[in-house]
């Protein structure tokens, strides 16, 4: 027995694009790397889209760092890009492809627990060869602090740990950022919810019903009159044999229209328009969410404290680029250059600089600037002023817009290619709404399809993923209506009205009078993080192995 | 750290591998033959001993050449680096006192005696969980071996190499179940209870477990190659399977096997299968009286009273 704390140079927590990468390229330097993951597999916890991109602008690509990755981890290659406008039973399509192809080497669709674990692969055998390697089923739940500072993590399976450096890589809600007073769990405003069903295709068909050659692929997008008003759209990949089908909505904006996200989602499923690909099957393999850092707002432009550096999500570097979504080529960079931050600090003979030096890498590769464009920080105050807002819609929903619109047809779509306009579009019903609806409405043609399509109920939803149980690892702190009754309708697997999910809306009667109170039942709980956001309580990962596993992601 | 894990093949107990005659006695030759999964804690608790301190695992068997598949899917699922078949004809249709009599010769033939010897709490088939205890009992009468104290029902083992003390935690199970720490010095024969848990609470740890699991699965499928029936290598071909008779164990044929087995089982009698006591009705959905019917049975319980 040793009581003494382990020591490894570095401690990279979570398995995911961010942590692969930071691992990936410290243990190619040598530094000795040990990677820390909760899930029983890599990827088993993870949700994306998912497109994921190389820049050419970008220091550090998903492929540059893993050699083989287009061949062996990822879906197909997605060479179109499609937005429509649907509006009263009208679509307008445009053609998105130049800004899909704006600064891009190549872009993938993937599905998560095949990616993730692939790289995990790669990462425990670089990693080994440092003395380190990748484990799975720990769960880091803190930080180890000596004096103060931060010298390692603290985990639910083994003891503690020591490192000279952490990066913290664990996604959206990363437990690490809160505890270092990095990141807070309270803004709607700052998150969008993501939510997807993979769905069965025979590679045959998705060749035939979307045109598409058997080793390429193709994204369709769609915003419009379909979601209620809610603030997003929707989405669907092309895969090998299967389709990414799913929806991004803003957190604050789905909270405050007392959404059903599974609804949203279904809005779009049973979409005539949807009925060229679907042709009336429908077979779901998963239904997943999450939550995913709007980095306009929740990109930290200093993130790390001490020993601690923060990467990917859990830094906020996500960048939402009008409907394009980039998390996890993000991640990847700045995965690379909190590595190589790291290794030159050590090389100075001070790994207490290592931050600074990853804060300063982050501007100079202009990975700052495409996170938080300046252009949306300017136009911001103005944009989503209400006032501004409602002028705006009037204006554009007015049959001088209308006819402009009109006018302008070509136009738009040359203004939807714009990278440039695309960072100032502010967060607006404008913008997600209003716009696209009166481009369906004006400029749209008529779908004469029907989608008579069943997706599953939430009941079946919840039945078809796997879990295992462990603690409840969310604890509700109020039970009010007021502090927690948005979680009822904003969980991704509880409705209103459905007693099978997470959060359920009661009644009690005490002392003769009626309160309408929120229960809670963490086991159907896909981990997706809203609550932690929409309601009060105390939030964490379960413990490592424990709660969902997916299987796509 | 060197172990030895005892093991046996027992059927397959599991839904849907047993087959019965008409009169309810197992049909041994339609069944298929498994490791005894008691037997997997004992060489999870022994693959704890080797992540932890290093060393080697052996696992040992006493019965038909057919059981070397028996060791490669304890190989396999668990861990084992040297597999020992004690086999021939002398040795069939022992009783536990017979087969502790061969297993424990068998440890005497080792090249050097075990630290730790561990045996899973009984098997799926005897249910006697006497094997472990007898082999003991025999390997203290033995002259070339050290006394291996017996420590029962372990659920928690912790080694401390340099004092060479084995302190473990025992399931004692009564009225309440309580657990009772043992310590005792090295060497030690240690029985490892259904609940047993492996510790791994040092990354280095789950790091060597994950590298043994990946070297014990390429080992465990090199053997496997040697089984195939389609090769015409023999199992005892392979350097780490080795296949003992009892001429190579100097043991004497009426001290093993169905002579050397002082038990007499009287007979065997099938349990009767219990007699249903419900009376089951079958109601289809669209049945409207009859679903009424089924609605008037369960209100009651419904309302709770
Ligand atoms: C529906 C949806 C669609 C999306 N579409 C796209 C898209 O098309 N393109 C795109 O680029 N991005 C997309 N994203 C965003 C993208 O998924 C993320 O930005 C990306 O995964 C971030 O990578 P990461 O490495 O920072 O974190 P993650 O991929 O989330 O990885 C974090 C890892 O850390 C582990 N972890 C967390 N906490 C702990 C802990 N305490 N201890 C140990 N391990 C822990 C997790 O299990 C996980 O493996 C989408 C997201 C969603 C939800
Ligand atoms: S309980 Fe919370 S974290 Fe779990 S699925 Fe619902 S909203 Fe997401």
């Amino acid at each position: 027995m040793t009581d003494e704390y382990e020591h490894f140079e570095a401690v990279v927590v979570g398995a995911g694009p961010g942590g692969a990468a930071a691992a990936a390229t410290l243990a190619e330097q040598g530094v000795e790397t040990l990677v820390l993951e909760r899930g029983v597999d890599a990827g088993s916890k993870n949700v994306s889209g998912g497109l994921i991109y190389a820049e050419k602008s970008a220091s550090y690509t998903i492929d540059s760092v893993f050699d083989g990755f287009r061949e062996e981890a990822s879906e197909r290659p997605v060479s179109e890009y499609y937005i429509h406008n649907l509006a009263g039973g009208k679509v307008k399509t445009l053609d998105l492809s130049t800004i899909h192809h704006h600064d891009t080497e190549w872009c993938d669709a993937v599905l998560r627990r095949k990616m993730d674990s692939w790289l995990a692969e790669r990462v425990h055998e670089k990693c080994s060869e440092t003395g380190g390697g990748l484990l799975t089923d720990v769960r880091v739940n803190g930080l180890l602090r000596e004096d103060g500072d931060i010298v390692g993590v603290t985990c639910d399976e083994i003891d503690p740990i020591r490192a000279d450096v952490i990066l913290a890589a664990d996604g959206v809600n990363s437990e690490l950022a809160r505890e270092a007073g990095l990141m807070d769990w309270d803004d709607p405003d700052e998150w969008f919810q993501g939510v997807k069903a993979v769905v069965d295709m025979d590679p045959d068909a998705i060749d035939e019903r979307f045109g598409v050659d058997p080793d390429d692929g193709v994204a369709h997008l769609f915003s419009g009159d379909l979601f209620e008003g809610v603030r997003g759209g929707g989405f669907l990949y092309t895969n090998e044999d299967s389709l990414s089908i799913g929806t991004v909505f803003h957190l604050d904006s789905l909270a405050e229209r007392r959404a059903e996200p599974h609804e949203l989602l279904d809005a779009l499923l049973t979409h005539p328009l949807l009925d060229r690909w679907l042709d009336g099957e429908y077979e779901e393999r998963e239904y997943a969410a999450k939550l995913v850092p709007d980095s306009k707002k929740a990109a930290n432009p200093s993130p790390h404290r001490g020993r601690l550096l923060l990467v990917g999500d859990a830094a906020g570097q996500m960048q939402a680029q009008g409907p394009i979504i980039k998390g996890m080529n993000h991640a990847v960079t700045a995965g690379g250059l909190a590595a190589e931050a790291f290794i030159e600090a050590r090389t100075r003979g001070d790994t207490d600089v290592a931050g600074d030096l990853y804060e300063r890498k982050l501007v100079d590769e202009g990975v700052m600037a495409k996170l938080r464009p300046r252009r949306y920080r300017m136009t911001r105050r103005l944009s989503e002023n209400r006032l501004a807002t409602k002028v705006a819609g009037c204006l554009v929903d007015s049959l001088l817009g209308r006819t402009g619109m009109k006018l302008l047809d070509g136009v738009v779509e040359r203004a939807f290619n714009s990278p440039f306009l695309l960072g100032m579009v502010p967060d607006t019903r404008t913008s997600y709404v209003t716009v696209p609806r009166v481009l369906g409405e004006t400029l749209g043609e008529r779908i004469e399809a029907e989608n008579d399509i069943e997706p599953p109920d939430l009941a079946d939803r919840i039945g078809g993923l796997t879990y295992d149980v462990g603690d409840p690892h969310i604890e509700l702190l109020d039970e009010s209506h007021e502090a927690s009754g948005t979680a009822v309708t904003a969980c991704p697997v509880s409705a209103e009205d459905f007693g099978g999910g997470c959060y359920r809306s009661e009644t009690v009667e005490r002392n003769g009078d009626t309160r309408q109170v929120v229960s809670l039942d963490t086991q159907p709980c896909v981990e997706c993080g809203t609550c932690a956001v929409v309601a009060d309580t105390h939030w964490e990962h379960p413990a490592g192995g424990n709660g969902v596993e997916f299987r796509d992601g | 750290m060197n172990t030895i894990v005892l093991t046996k093949g027992v059927p397959d107990f599991r839904e849907g591998q047993v087959s019965f005659d008409e009169d309810g006695h197992l049909e041994r030759g339609k069944t298929p033959t498994v490791m005894n999964p008691n037997d997997k804690h004992a060489l999870r608790a022994a693959l704890q001993t080797k992540v932890r301190h290093g060393g080697t695992v052996s696992l040992m068997s006493m019965g038909p050449p057919g059981y070397a598949e028996i060791l490669r899917e304890g190989m396999e699922d668990v861990y084992a680096e040297e597999l020992y078949l004690l086999s021939d004809r002398e040795m069939g249709a022992a009783d536990t006192w017979a087969t502790s009599m061969t297993i424990s010769t068998g440890i005497e033939h080792l090249e050097e005696p075990p630290d730790l010897i561990f045996a899973g709490f009984k098997t799926a088939d005897g249910e006697t969980g006497h094997t472990g205890p007898q082999t003991e009992w025999c390997l203290s009468i033995s002259d070339s071996l050290p006394d291996y104290p017996l420590i029962s029902h372990v659920v928690a083992i912790d080694i401390d190499e340099d004092e060479r003390v084995v302190r473990t935690k025992r399931l004692v199970e009564g009225d309440v179940s309580e657990i009772e720490t043992v310590e005792t010095e090295l060497p030690a024969f240690i029985v490892a209870d259904p609940e047993f848990e492996p510790t791994y609470r040092r990354a280095e740890y789950r790091l060597r477990h994950k590298e043994l699991r990946e070297e014990t699965r390429t080992r465990a499928a090199e053997f496997g190659e040697y089984l195939d029936d389609d090769t015409d290598s023999d199992p005892t071909d392979w350097e780490n399977f080795h296949m003992w008779g009892h001429e190579y164990l100097n043991l004497d044929p009426d001290f093993i096997g169905l002579d050397g087995s002082p038990t007499i089982v009287a007979g065997v009698d099938p349990i009767p299968k219990a007699p249903s006591e419900r009376e089951a009705t079958v109601v289809e959905a669209d049945d409207g009286e009859g679903m009424e019917n089924v609605f008037e049975e369960l209100a009651p319980y419904a309302g709770g009273d």
